[in-house]
Parts: structure tokens; C-alpha cells; sequence
């Protein structure tokens, strides 16, 4: 593949060219190709945040509230500090003297830092003690006396409004009740009207549960201000050290060009580290006061108490359809719980982040939503983990209501969604709510995955399988799920997208040296997606250098331009496209050097990868190496054009990128335990063309386990008090190697046409589109129209009794 | 107390509070930073090493009952800068993303493939069940392991000539 | 991450110096062998000892053998070692059963016998293959042995009838002719702790049952048995009707509590259905002469 501005119009799923490769073995462009970081990780020398050591560091620990809503009466430090070996006690009182007890949030809220007033949720940030080592430092936290006066807490969203509910921001004045915003997207009277005028109409209750993206490294910081020089250094567990840098300056008023943000390793990700987090603060503050590097590392309590959560909507979809199956509108009311301090991460404009494109894959005019959002005593968050901004909320939503009309109409799910999708040419395709989808081919993934799947025999053998328990023979049960998304990436346009005024483009800077090898700088910052080796391969292929010859900075903001990072899919959508506008403004500058050296018109050269010759004389012409050199030697250049091969850009993307795909989930459950084994998961992804099919595969198996997870197991419940019941791994449970089946992938190519290599992400994809098919294969199996996720064995068990439980809260 | 440990084959002594656990020994008296930790619980497994030949979670383990033990880490498997082939197979196959779980993920699959040369996908699944990994779905991992098994599993032998010359533009479906 | 509390450690050479240490230190000490249940318990700081007695080095305390007309298993004996021990797939296959189900390899790896039963936790499994199977705790002090039945063994949640100066030192299951035994477990994930658990032993007299031990883990069961459904067993026939009978039993008899795994009735439920599954299949294998590597599932 050679083509650039104009991406390959392939219908065909892999594109089969040959492409050439380098002495390396590498492949000159795209291909698969081995990863370039692994062989550091592979030897254990990775270097993450905890890995970092400086002279005279010290360690922070988090001493955090034991209840949900209590009044702090006093804190008595004096204990602590007398241990030997700490040096510092840090408390909302101290931080008040410095006016950074509370600090804003990426919802333009604010949060609390370390508690001034009362705890607003369990696991709250209460005192930060700072000693020689960690041992020390929780020894000395466990001497700090608090008086807490505990007050009635909001543990259940429902219950968030009611007439007696506690205030829980009674910081902000004025404030009378627990209500954060009502928001509302789509054309109400006409889903009215589609509503009034249809045949058949489902309404069904859901609640995508609180979980955890819970990336298996924490979050945390070394934070080292130089006395001396004024210079902030941190060393931190960010996905946007950008954004990050720009918020310390804001938020602790030091200049911004003294602030060094650095995001070394990072083990994952998956949006639990956009956000700035009090522990972050504490560490900064902390080196302050102690003149010393002080590093913080949550525990894996704290990060599942405290670090942004994820979901938790309580969600009503009513769906509309003539009688033959046809749909014709989708309403939906939702609950939001955002915990304590609305913390989401998202653009300025939608608070509820991107979850009003729930009207799916589907063709038909009417849809609205309205979202209502409320404070709990929980955790702030709820965009995280992997969700693409709340798309899999929507999608969840809308997959899951599809379905129950399938029930509603005794239709087969399949046959339904084909009858229903968008077709091919309705692309570009405006949404009820007000989405411009780029591009797609709807019925072709589906029928892919249903002919990988072979459908119609699965369902033969589930009709065995049923007529073998009808019989009593036999406790299992077998169930075929589909589901079906379209997600929207690459956020975004900076008109419509910011997040703290902060506008969601982002730079990119390459260097090509005078012997032709290249630097390129990113404003992304990778969590295991592989972008030291992507990125360079986007070059090469833009180039024709080898991928090996081009080495990819990211992660530190003295040595990268803005940007702002790496969450919602948006490193190939937005950073790779500003990678392929810079290669491209190289190329274009080395036509004129080479004709130059040439002693041509640059219109007479042609371009081959990786070299401009003479149109019509291929022997004359000159390699990017080449003129590299040229382009730093002697040559005389022509009027204006500078020496040297170097250039920068800012890539503002126009509009989203639409990925989609059609996913079968295949179950066999144990009626009498409710135990599920998911036997088989086919994934049709199209992500437009793949820059590293192996490693566009990987991001695919990830988010496919994530689904298992979340579908099965994975959810942080509560109990009426506000306590916490998923604080470890040994109840936020995540999926194992036996959970998983071997993944089948398959893929269709659809380019994207507004990116400049048409590529349209796929970090998140299968995290959104895996979850409902996981339920709606269990809720085949049993017969169920609907039960909440996690579907344990007891929530299996329970819906088939007709009494299913409440995941999300109390114990019953 | 004073604890003398053999680590990657060279004999170590140090000074230790009792409480000290076995990873915090490893990555902070020695510096031996591959090992990680990630869960407190004793569920995730990053911080898996070998005590006397075993793979063991060492975040559940104190400096002191090692003492007079053998542990090998990470670091101990590549020989002479050259990757042993399972360290080769989790690159080939991709069984890495943010490469957290990584180590621990060697250091139970080596020891798989010592005792069993030849496991099936199933006996890895079982083998890793300890081990979590929130990037990968396991897929590639499972297929690392059996590279190696595949590729002279446990001797430092030279790699494929094809290993980095490995490129398919994308198989249509992957199973 | 979390880190213990300060404590003083010695590592004991025998039993009779691990007894020693423990009349010196009384209730300020515990004693650590794989550390898997304690060690968890101290870094959350819910357990600080004072001292910690390892036993890790202490001679013959890690055999598996056949020690007259029964079989002794030293209390050293790590979960690894059970699982794929010979003599226990042998003649009790609910070993394996419930070895597979029990944590993960690695922690597997570490854990022992002795710290599972002493750590008295009410859904731990090997206490109730050890109770199905009506075995005895062999406990050592300064004055020589004694033993004790394992239905006496817990003497309630977290706690065991093991004194301060008192060293659980082996494990004794009766030998059985013509048994078979298994073990079914329902958990919300590989790994995870049991939600609920039934372990079972069925020694056939032509299609009699000639003798029955019922073990039931995390349903709230007295002494983490039903004697009730054991007796309604014996000199019965070993059939489904039986079975189920046993199963409804037990169903009546346990008290589970609800938490994050489950509502009480559906608690009530598996343990009724684990019962029946076990009962099934420990009678399968006395029929088939207790077939070791059997991993026959019994869904139906």
C-alpha cells in the first residue's frame, strides 16, 4: 500500500499487497510487525512510576475515611509525627494554607483534595504522611486520631433526590439538593409522535453497573521540586501528561514552563488515569514542604475506592416498531450517579459525555434522551474504562432493547438487527441526535460474523440442547448473543470538543537527521497500545524509512508538543493523523530539495515509498536518506525554502471516526448453579485499515475479556450505609485466563474518508461492543428478557426464579 | 535481622526488618525493579518470582523465610542479552501490551514449560489462572507459550531466522 | 502497597522447638507455614502478632502416606503437592477434586494443609473434604499428641481447637474399601472462595451404602456438615431418589448468609445441589472402583 492523502477504497478485509521490508525485516509501512517496546518489558526493565528512585525520596501514603458521609471534628496528627522516620503530615488544614484543599475537577466541579468539612464517600482522601519509607509511613497513619461524626449516607442513586436525602455538597453555596444537571439530546415531540404512532412498543429497566477500569498498575507520582532551580518534576501515572502539566499550573499557580510532566511505562490504563488525583496533589505538596522528592503509589484499595469508576447508569429504554419489526424510535430516561464530586472526564459541551449517539446502528428518525445526574456518598468518577465517553453505555442500551423486542416479536435477534441496520449508501449517515457517521457497511459485518459463527446451525443445536433440558435430561442450557455498535472516536473537532477550555487537537513534530533517520514526537502517551512502533510505521509508510530507523517520543512535556493524551481511542484518529500531515509536509519539502539537487521542476518528480525520482526516468532520482543529507549539506537551496528536514503540525480533526462491528457471543449455562461458560466469541471489527494487524488484534482480545468481565463478574457494590464491598481483587473480581475463550476474529475494511490514511481507531471497540452480546447469549440460554450485569451464578440463578437480584447494591 | 538469599545466582546479605515482604526485598534492597505488584491480595500474580525453583507470589512472602532459599527473577531469564525462547514468544506473539503482568507472566510460564514442554492450551490456561492480565484477553499469551514450546522451549538457542521477518498483512479471521 | 505491622520472627528447627517457642511467646505469637490466609490478614493489619514462628523448615511434617488402615498427611503439605499426589488419587479422589477449585497454582504452590484447616475459615474447602471424609487433626504440645475428630476440630469462625502452645502436625483419613468420593463447588470466578461447596464420600455394599460423610463449605453448616442426611443414607441404596432426599436435607438443614456471592435461598439452593452432584458422582466411583483421574462433571 502506497496511498496516502486518498485512503485505499478496499472492500476486501485484508489488503494482501506485498509489502516491502526492511533490512530489519520490518515492514516498510503497514504490516504486522514486532513490537519495538517489548524488548525492554520483557526483561523486567521497564521503567514505571514506582520503579522511579531518586536520591533522598521519600514516600507518601493516604490515610482514607472508613465511612461514607461523616463530619470531621478534629484530627489529631501529633502521633504520627512523633514516629520516627516521618517527616511531614499533611491535612486539609495544611493544604488550606496553601489553597489547594480543593481543586477543580474535568467537569468544571470541584473536589475535595484532603477532607476540610466532612468525607463525602469511603476510601476519601483524609491526611497524607510523608516518611523515609512506606513501612514507616503507614505505621504513622495508623496513629492519626480522627473524630468523625458519621451522618446518614446516599448509597443508592434512586434515593439521591428524595425529600429526606442528606445534602452532600453542602460546600457549594446555595446548593439544596443532590441534583448535578438534567440534560436531554434527540427531537422529543417527534419520538412522541413515533411512539404514539407505533405498533409495539418495549420498555425495559437496566442499570449498567459501577466498575472499575482497575489497569493492573495503580495510579501515583514522584513529584520532585527542585529547590533550587524553581523546576517541578513529576513522574506520574497520566494518560494526558499535557493536560496535566497545564492543570498543576493552574491549579498550585506555578508557572507552566517550570512544570515537567513525565508519564514513563504505564501498566494500562483503560481511562483511569485522565484524571488529576488528590494522591498527585499530595506528592506535589509534599516535595514542597520537604524539600525532597516524595513518591505516592496508591494501593489497590485506594485505586478501587477512589480513582475513577466507571458507568453506574441506571438506564429506561422504551423502543418502538411497526409490527413487522421495523424500528422506529428509541427513548430513554437516565439516572446518572456520579459519586460525591462530578469528576467526569469528557468534553466541555456533553456532560453526559457521548452517550446521546445510543440510537446505534440502526435506521430510523426518531430518538431522545434525557440524563439526569445526581451526587452520591461514592467515589467521583464515571467516564473511564475504556467507554469511548459513554458509548458503551449507550450501546449496552440500545443492544440490550433490541433484543427484548426480538422477545417482544418472537424474532429471531439476527434477523431483526439485519432487517434494521443502516445500509451502505445512506453513509454519510446524520443521527437523530445529531451524529455524522463517516462511513460503514453494515450488513456485510454482520453477515460475517453470522457466517463465521455458522448461525443457523448454532441455533439447531440450541434447539437440541433445549429440548435435552425440556426433557430433564440435562441442566444446561445453550445461548447465541449478538450485538451490534457503532462507536465514535478521535475526539475531537475543537469547535464542538474541550475539556477545561482545552482544546482536543494535537501536535506531533518530526525531525528527519541528516543520515535519514527520523524522530518523531507525540502528544499521546502509550498504556501498552504499542505506539513506538505504530507511530513509526505511520511514518514509514508515509516515507518509505524503515520503522526501526524512527525512534517515537512520547510521555514527557519538555520534549513533546501539546496534545491531549491518549483516552477514547483517539491516539490513531487524531495523533496518527497529525503523524501522517507531518511525514506528508516532509515529503513535500524533500520534492523540493531532491529537485533541486536534481536540477528539475519538482512536478516532474514522481513519488515511489521512500524515494522522489525523475517522471518517465526512474533511475534519476534520490532516496528520503538522501536528501535528508542534502537538505543539512552545502546545496543551494531555492528562495525561502529553509535547510534541515523537519516539520510540525497541529491536526484538528473534522469530525469523529465511526469503527463498527458485529460480535456473537456463544454461552453454555448450568441452569441449576447459574453457573456460565462462554464457549465461543466471534468479533467482526472494522477499524478502517490496520496499521499493525497484530497489534490492532491484541486491542481486540483486551476489550473482548473486558466484556466477559463486566457481563459476569465485574461490578463495585455498595451497601445502604455507603460501604464499599469491592475493594480488592478479591471482590472486584476481573476475568482469568479460564473465563476467556480463544477469541475468533474477523475483520472488514472501511475507511475512514476524513482522515488522511483513513484509519479510524480501535482501542475501546471491543470493550463497548462485547458486553451486551456476553448478556444477551445468557439471556437467550435462560429465557429471560432482562437481568442486570454482573450475571453471576446467584444473578443467573435468581432470574430464572423470577426474583433477579440488584447487583449493584446492598446484600440481600 | 540479617538475611542471606541467593538471587539470580549470586548470593546477597542484607539487613531486614522481619516485616519486610519478598518483592519489596527484591525490587528495593536489590533493584531489581521487573518484579512488580499490583493487587495486595494475593490474586494478581505481577509479583510472581521463583523461591527454590517454585513460582510463588512474593507480595505474600517476607524477606526473612527466604532466607538461606534461592529466588530467581526476571531479569535472571534472558541469557547474555539474547531473550530465552519464551521471552521470544511472548514478543512473536504479541502476549504483551502495557507489559505490567509481564514478568510474572514469564516467570509461571517458564515454569510450566519446565515441568511440561509440550502443554496444550488448556494446561496454560490453567497454568497462568493465577496470573491477571487486563490487556491482553490471554489469547496471545496462551499462543506465546506455545511458541516457545514449539521454538526449543528452556535452552538459550538462537531464534528463528524468520523471527523478525515475520510479516502477514492480516489473516481474514484468526481463530 | 500494604505492609504488616512490626513483629519479632523465628524460624523453628523442630517440632518439639516450635512447641518451645510456643509455651515461650503464648498468645503474642502465631505460627506462619505457606502465609497465604495470615500474611493477607497482616498487611491489612486485622492480624498483628507479635511473633512469628515459621515452620516452613520443620523435618517430617510434609508426607503423605499410608500409615496402617489410614492415611497420614503431614501438616506441610502444600496444595500442589495434594493435587497431584498418588496415594490421595488413589483412594480419595475429592483431593483433586477440590485442589483444582482451591485458589490458583501459584498460591497452590505455598498454601498447606495445616494452615488451610487452622485457619478455621468457614468456606474454606479442604476442611470440608477433610470433615466429608470424617478424618482427624493429629495436634502436638509439650505434653505428646492428641487427636481430634475434624467435625470438632473448629471450635468456631476462625477458631480451632488448637491451643497456644499446640501445633497441628498431621492429618489422618480412615482407609475405605469399595469408596468413592467427590467434590462440587460453585464459585463466582476461577479462584474465587467458595459460594458454596458439598463434599462427599460414598462406601458401597453391593448397591447399599455402607457408610457416608457429607462435607459442606460457605452454606453455614454446623461443623460444616449434615449428620441428619449422613444417617438418612446409610443402609439405604445409592440412588437418585436418595440422593435427593440427602440433598433436600441438607437444603433444609444449612444456614448461609447472604453476601457478595449470593442471597441466602440460592445458597440453600447449591447446597442442596452440590450435595446431590457429590453424592452422585462419589457413588459413580465406587461403582467404577474410584477411577482417579475421573473429571467427569455431574450437570446432569
Amino acid at each position: 500500500m502506497t496511498t496516502t492523502d486518498n485512503p485505499p477504497q478496499s472492500d476486501t478485509e485484508a489488503d494482501t499487497t506485498e509489502v516491502p521490508l526492511s533490512d530489519a525485516g520490518n515492514p516498510i509501512g503497514f504490516g504486522r510487525m514486532l513490537r519495538k517496546e517489548d524488548a525492554r518489558f520483557l526483561r523486567g526493565q521497564g521503567n514505571y512510576v514506582d520503579d522511579v528512585r531518586l536520591p533522598g525520596m521519600l514516600t507518601g501514603v493516604i490515610l482514607r475515611a472508613p465511612m461514607a458521609h461523616a463530619r470531621i471534628n478534629s484530627i489529631d496528627t501529633s502521633a504520627a509525627e512523633a514516629v520516627d522516620g516521618v517527616h511531614a503530615v499533611l491535612t486539609g488544614e495544611t493544604l488550606e494554607g496553601v489553597g489547594l484543599s480543593w481543586m477543580p475537577t474535568l467537569s468544571n466541579d470541584t473536589q475535595s483534595v484532603l477532607v476540610t468539612d466532612k468525607v463525602r464517600f469511603q476510601g476519601q482522601e483524609v491526611a497524607f504522611v510523608i516518611a523515609d519509607d512506606e513501612y514507616i509511613a503507614q505505621d504513622a497513619a495508623q496513629r492519626i486520631v480522627v473524630d468523625y461524626e458519621p451522618l446518614p449516607a446516599v448509597a443508592d442513586a434512586k434515593q439521591a433526590l428524595a425529600d429526606d436525602a442528606p445534602l452532600i455538597r453542602d460546600d457549594v453555596e446555595g446548593r439544596t439538593d443532590n441534583k448535578i444537571y438534567d440534560w436531554e439530546a434527540g427531537n422529543k415531540d417527534e419520538t412522541d409522535r413515533a411512539f404514539a404512532d407505533a405498533d409495539v412498543v418495549v420498555r425495559q429497566e437496566m442499570l449498567y453497573p459501577r466498575t472499575h477500569p482497575a489497569p493492573m498498575e495503580t495510579c501515583g507520582s514522584v513529584a520532585h521540586m527542585d529547590p533550587v532551580t524553581g523546576k517541578l518534576v513529576i513522574w506520574t501515572t497520566t494518560q494526558a501528561p499535557h493536560a496535566h502539566r497545564t492543570l498543576y499550573a493552574l491549579v498550585a499557580g506555578l508557572p507552566e514552563h517550570k512544570i515537567q510532566v513525565i508519564s514513563p511505562d504505564i501498566g494500562g490504563g483503560f481511562g483511569n488515569k485522565v484524571g488529576i488525583y488528590p494522591g498527585y496533589v499530595c506528592s506535589v505538596v509534599g516535595s514542597i514542604v520537604t524539600g525532597k522528592p516524595v513518591k505516592w503509589m496508591e494501593d489497590r484499595a485506594g485505586n478501587l475506592m477512589s480513582t475513577s469508576f466507571a458507568r453506574d447508569y441506571h438506564m429506561t429504554g422504551e423502543i418502538a416498531s411497526t409490527a413487522d419489526g421495523t424500528i422506529t424510535g428509541l427513548r430513554v430516561d437516565v439516572l446518572a450517579d456520579h459519586g460525591a464530586f462530578n469528576g467526569v472526564a469528557q468534553p466541555t459541551k456533553y456532560p453526559a459525555g457521548f452517550f446521546h449517539i445510543f440510537t446505534g446502528s440502526y435506521d430510523y428518525g426518531a430518538a431522545h434522551c434525557n440524563v439526569r445526574a445526581v451526587y452520591t456518598n461514592k467515589a467521583p468518577g464515571g467516564v473511564a474504562y475504556a467507554c469511548s465517553f459513554r458509548i458503551t453505555e449507550a450501546v449496552y442500551l440500545v443492544e440490550r432493547m433490541v433484543d427484548c423486542l426480538a422477545d417482544e416479536l418472537d424474532m429471531d435477534p439476527a434477523e431483526l438487527r439485519m432487517k434494521n441496520l443502516l445500509q451502505p449508501e445512506q453513509f454519510p449517515y446524520t443521527t437523530p441526535t445529531g451524529w455524522e457517521y463517516d462511513s460503514g457497511d453494515y450488513p456485510r459485518a454482520l453477515q460475517k460474523a453470522l457466517d463465521m459463527a455458522g448461525y443457523e446451525a448454532l441455533r439447531d443445536e440450541q434447539a437440541d440442547v433445549r429440548a435435552a433440558y425440556d426433557n430433564g435430561e440435562s441442566t444446561m442450557l445453550m445461548g447465541i448473543g449478538l450485538s451490534f455498535f457503532t462507536e465514535g472516536v478521535g475526539a475531537g473537532p475543537r469547535k464542538h470538543m474541550d475539556i477545561l477550555g482545552l482544546g482536543m487537537a494535537d501536535g506531533c513534530e518530526l525531525r528527519i537527521h541528516p543520515t535519514g533517520k527520523a524522530i518523531l514526537r507525540i502528544s499521546v502517551q502509550s498504556q501498552g497500545q504499542g505506539h513506538e512502533t505504530t507511530f513509526a510505521q505511520i511514518v514509514s509508510q508515509e516515507l518509505g524509512i524503515p520503522p526501526e530507523d524512527i525512534e517515537v517520543v512520547h510521555g514527557d512535556t519538555d520534549n513533546t508538543p501539546f496534545g491531549l493524551g491518549t483516552y477514547g481511542s483517539r491516539s490513531t484518529p487524531v495523533s496518527g493523523a497529525a503523524a501522517a500531515v507531518v511525514s506528508h509536509r516532509i515529503r513535500d519539502k524533500a520534492r523540493i530539495i531532491a529537485a533541486t539537487a536534481l536540477e528539475c521542476d519538482p512536478d516532474d518528480l514522481e513519488w515511489e515509498p521512500g524515494r522522489w525520482f525523475v517522471r518517465g526516468a526512474p533511475e534519476q532520482g534520490q532516496t528520503i536518506q538522501e536528501t535528508a543529507f542534502a537538505a543539512h549539506g552545502s546545496l543551494e537551496l531555492p528562495e525561502g525554502v529553509e535547510g534541515h528536514l523537519d516539520a510540525q503540525t497541529v491536526y484538528n480533526p473534522p469530525n469523529l471516526t465511526y469503527p463498527f462491528g458485529a460480535y456473537i457471543c456463544v454461552t453454555d449455562v448450568d441452569t441449576a448453579t447459574g453457573e456460565v461458560k462462554v464457549r465461543r466469541f466471534i468479533a467482526v471489527d472494522d477499524c478502517g485499515p490496520r496499521i499493525n494487524p497484530m497489534i490492532v488484534e491484541g486491542q481486540v482480545h483486551g476489550g473482548l475479556a473486558d466484556g466477559i468481565g463486566m457481563a459476569l463478574m465485574e461490578v463495585m457494590a455498595f451497601d445502604r450505609d455507603g460501604n464499599h464491598l469491592g475493594g480488592s481483587f478479591m471482590d472486584y473480581l476481573l476475568p482469568t485466563s479460564m473465563e476467556c475463550p480463544s477469541w475468533e476474529l474477523g475483520e472488514t475494511v472501511t475507511p475512514s474518508p476524513h482522515h488522511p490514511i483513513g484509519v479510524k481507531g480501535v482501542g475501546e471497540s471491543a470493550t463497548v461492543g462485547s458486553p451486551p452480546a456476553v448478556v444477551n447469549s445468557v439471556l437467550d440460554a435462560i429465557g429471560v428478557r432482562h437481568a442486570d450485569m454482573p450475571l453471576t451464578p446467584a444473578a443467573v440463578w435468581r432470574a430464572m426464579q423470577g426474583s433477579p437480584l440488584r447487583t449493584d447494591l446492598a446484600i440481600e | 535481622m540479617e538475611v542471606t538469599i541467593t538471587v539470580n545466582g549470586t548470593a546477597v546479605t542484607r539487613d531486614v526488618e522481619p516485616r519486610m515482604l519478598l518483592v519489596h526485598f527484591v525490587r528495593d534492597e536489590l533493584g531489581l525493579t521487573g518484579t512488580h505488584w499490583a493487587c495486595d491480595t494475593t490474586n494478581c500474580g505481577a509479583c510472581t518470582l521463583w523461591v527454590d525453583d517454585t513460582p510463588v507470589k512474593s507480595c505474600t512472602m517476607l524477606a526473612v523465610m527466604a532466607d538461606g532459599h534461592t529466588v530467581r527473577t526476571v531479569e535472571d531469564l534472558d541469557t547474555g542479552g539474547q531473550l530465552n525462547p519464551l521471552q521470544e514468544g511472548f514478543m512473536q506473539e504479541h502476549g504483551l501490551q502495557c507489559g505490567f503482568c509481564t514478568p510474572g507472566m514469564l516467570m509461571t510460564g517458564q515454569w510450566l514449560l519446565d515441568r511440561d514442554p509440550d502443554p496444550d492450551e488448556a494446561t496454560i490456561r490453567e497454568a497462568i489462572s493465577g496470573n491477571l492480565c487486563r490487556c491482553t484477553g490471554y489469547e496471545n499469551i496462551v499462543r506465546a507459550v506455545r511458541w516457545a514450546a514449539e521454538h526449543g522451549n528452556g535452552e538459550a538457542e538462537a531464534t528463528d531466522d524468520d523471527a523478525s521477518a515475520d510479516v502477514e498483512t492480516s489473516d481474514e479471521v484468526t481463530a | 502497597m500494604q505492609v504488616p505491622e512490626t513483629f519479632d520472627y523465628e524460624r523453628a528447627s523442630t517440632v518439639e522447638d516450635a512447641i518451645q517457642r510456643l509455651t515461650a511467646h503464648g498468645d503474642e505469637a502465631r505460627v506462619i507455614a505457606g502465609g497465604h490466609s495470615l500474611l493477607p490478614m497482616m498487611k491489612l493489619r486485622l492480624a498483628v502478632p507479635e511473633v512469628l514462628i515459621d515452620i516452613n523448615d520443620l523435618p517430617g511434617l510434609d508426607h503423605v502416606r499410608l500409615d496402617g488402615d489410614e492415611l497420614a498427611i503431614g501438616a506441610l503439605v502444600r496444595h500442589a503437592a495434594i493435587l497431584d499426589d498418588p496415594i490421595l488419587g488413589e483412594h480419595y479422589p475429592i483431593f483433586a477434586d477440590a485442589e483444582r477449585k482451591i485458589a490458583d497454582p501459584l498460591v497452590r504452590n505455598r498454601g498447606t494443609i495445616g494452615g488451610s484447616l487452622c485457619q478455621a475459615d468457614p468456606a474454606e474447602d479442604l476442611s470440608a473434604v477433610v470433615t466429608a471424609l470424617k478424618g482427624s487433626c493429629v495436634i502436638q504440645s509439650a505434653n505428646g499428641r492428641r487427636t481430634v475428630p475434624m467435625r470438632e476440630f473448629h471450635t468456631g469462625p476462625w477458631e480451632t481447637a488448637v491451643g497456644d502452645a499446640e501445633l497441628l502436625v498431621e492429618v489422618r483419613i480412615p482407609v475405605r474399601t469399595s469408596v468413592g468420593s467427590s467434590y462440587h463447588k460453585v464459585e463466582r470466578r476461577v479462584g474465587d472462595w467458595a459460594v458454596a461447596a458439598a463434599g462427599a464420600f460414598v462406601q458401597l455394599d453391593g448397591d447399599t451404602i455402607a457408610a457416608v460423610g457429607l462435607g459442606l463449605s460457605a452454606v453455614g453448616a454446623p461443623d460444616m456438615t449434615c449428620p441428619d442426611a449422613e444417617q438418612a443414607l446409610v443402609g439405604g441404596p445409592a440412588s437418585a431418589e436418595a440422593f435427593a432426599e440427602a440433598a433436600r436435607i441438607v437444603h433444609d438443614a444449612v444456614s448461609p448468609t447472604a453476601d457478595q456471592r449470593g442471597p441466602v435461598d440460592y445458597k440453600r439452593h447449591l447446597a442442596g445441589e452440590l450435595t446431590r452432584r457429590a453424592l452422585t458422582d462419589a457413588a459413580r466411583r465406587a461403582r467404577s472402583g474410584s477411577d482417579p483421574v475421573d473429571s467427569e462433571e455431574g450437570n446432569a
